[in-house]
């Protein structure tokens, strides 16, 4: 696994660096020393069997949860900075979940995300037509594709440097699935985006690029189609 | 006939005072997971300072002095006490608790145990004839304060940027900290407001029963936790029908019943709604 890990990127060009970050909750350790960098451009795919603690990586980034170790963002340490700072450093976040606030409307959901003098609502709505045309509609009657778009809207609202997108494709409709990625492919052209993702087809048409997770190390760093045998094995899944 | 108007106008005056209490009860737990059982201080001392001021002002600015004064406390005790315990909640509920216990006693040491009688305003001592029934119009007052802070905290929650986030909060907390909001400023402005209406109810209940003591906010605190829970935690349409319910339950058993059932059949009704409605009158959110 160690091997793994020293085959990181140049650092230089990183723009969220983690190094050796740990998360304990509840007596569990979940994050065993997580270390992986993330480039300013394009898409990197967070991988890993269910429970490897990839939304956890994410929510640790962001400091929503106790954790030890470090997380620079372009050259700054944030560690020790409270997840409202680090956010308001440039990060939008699409948690697991999509963390839409179901007793607010979809135009509420948009106005608490508002951090800049003038947020895109030009691209969110030419994105997601339907947010427009539900402005008035309770987030929570909404469908799950429906409330993806809200999510994902909320990140690109602002000039965010660097998306989280948490599991967006979970428990979707394939055609909705195929939309969100056409979006994400979209905004992946002008900010760098971590996805955790488990439809690897999905994945690969976004990046060849991947951090794996197992058991709360990184078990992989490196290209999809680099050693997709030893991929296979690590995600326990028939093909890759 | 008389009878019952009187019974429903002193219900719903009850109910008034539980929903000023209530409802700053209701969003500090909703937004901010706080049990704050130094509320009743806070209405403490809005109630002695209404009480001093009225010597020397007209009684609506006696109000605003008791309002300022309790709002004042308020802050001072969040920034102080509970921010820094907020990853501790017993621990904040200890504080809480001792320092609603300190300011009680300081209250008693400042003006004493016996009750300081409060000497209604004007219109307030006098009464009105509603369909034969002489009611008392301090019962009007405090029913139009209640419907005013509801419908200034409605408007507050549904058109400001403050009222969004506490919204939100009441629902998420954590996601509203992931947009880049810090939500510790929203926690701030739900204790101002909360110490604000507890204070207010404080100088209304020194109308309502013409003396204030240092315990009166303890014994009147109860009754709000319980609307609290009967509401539905965090939320501010329950804690007023809540708080509806449980003023007219006590009065109406109190009459026809005995004195004191009024009180049993109020924990009676929490029990009942426990049981039906485990998540109160209405699901966690702030409106």
């Amino acid at each position: 696994m160690s091997d793994a890990q020293r085959s990181e990127p140049d650092s230089t060009a990183d723009l969220l660096q983690i190094q050796d970050l740990h998360v304990r909750i509840g007596g569990s350790h979940i994050l065993q020393g997580v270390s992986f960098a993330v480039p300013g451009s394009g898409v990197t795919a967070l991988l890993g069997r269910n429970g490897a603690g990839k939304t956890t990586t994410l929510r640790a980034v962001l400091g929503l949860v106790p954790r030890t170790g470090t997380v620079v963002f372009d050259g700054e340490d944030v560690s020790g900075r409270r997840p409202y700072e680090i956010v308001r450093r440039g990060i939008g976040y699409a948690p697991e979940d999509r963390g839409v606030f179901g007793g607010l409307t979809v135009a509420e959901n948009l106005r608490l995300a508002e951090r800049d003098p003038s947020p895109r609502y030009d691209l969110v709505y030419e994105l997601f037509p339907e947010l427009r045309t539900r402005a008035k509609q309770a987030a929570g009657t909404l469908s799950g594709g429906q409330q993806q778009m809200v999510a994902i809207g909320r990140a690109l609202l602002n000039d965010n440097r660097m998306l989280l997108v948490d599991e967006p494709t979970k428990g979707l409709a394939p055609k909705i699935v195929t939309e969100v990625a056409e979006v994400l492919e979209r905004a992946a052209a002008t900010v760098p985006i971590l996805l955790v993702e488990q439809n690897l087809a999905l994945v690969r048409r976004l990046t060849d690029r991947a951090v794996l997770i197992a058991e709360g190390r990184v078990a992989y760093t490196g290209t999809l189609s680099d050693d997709p045998e030893r991929l296979q094995e690590l995600l326990g899944v028939s093909r890759v | 006939m008389s009878t019952l108007v009187l019974l429903t106008l002193t219900g719903l005056g009850l109910g008034a005072l539980y929903f000023l209490i209530a409802s700053g009860l209701s969003l500090i737990f909703g937004l901010a997971d706080v049990l704050n059982f130094a509320h009743g201080l806070f209405l403490g001392v809005g109630a002695y300072a209404t009480w001093w001021a009225a010597t020397y002002a007209p009684f609506g600015v006696a109000v605003a002095v008791g309002v300022l004064a309790g709002t004042i406390l308020a802050v001072a005790v969040e920034l102080a006490l509970i921010r820094p315990l907020y990853a501790r909640p017993i621990q904040q509920v200890l504080v809480t608790v001792g320092l609603s216990a300190a300011g009680v006693a300081l209250l008693q040491a400042g003006w004493g145990a016996d009750p300081l009688t409060f000497t209604k305003p004007g219109w307030t001592a006098t009464t009105t004839r509603v369909l034969g029934a002489a009611v008392p119009n301090d019962r009007f007052l405090l029913i139009g304060a209640a419907v005013a802070v509801f419908a200034a905290l409605l408007l507050f929650l549904r058109r400001t940027r403050y009222g969004l986030i506490v919204r939100a909060g009441v629902e998420d907390r954590a996601m509203v900290t992931a947009l880049g909001i810090d939500v510790r400023k929203a926690f701030t402005v739900v204790f101002a407001i909360g110490g604000a209406a507890a204070a207010l109810a404080g100088a209304l209940a020194a109308t309502y029963f013409g003396s204030i003591t240092p315990g009166l906010g303890g014994s009147l605190l109860i009754f709000a936790f319980i609307v609290v829970v009967i509401g539905g935690m965090g939320s501010l349409t329950g804690c007023a029908l809540a708080a509806v319910l449980v003023g007219l339950v006590q009065q109406f058993a109190n009459y026809y019943a005995a004195a004191g059932v009024g009180e049993a059949s109020v924990v009676l009704l929490l029990a009942v709604v426990l049981l039906v409605r485990p998540g109160g009158l209405t699901g966690r959110t702030a409106t």
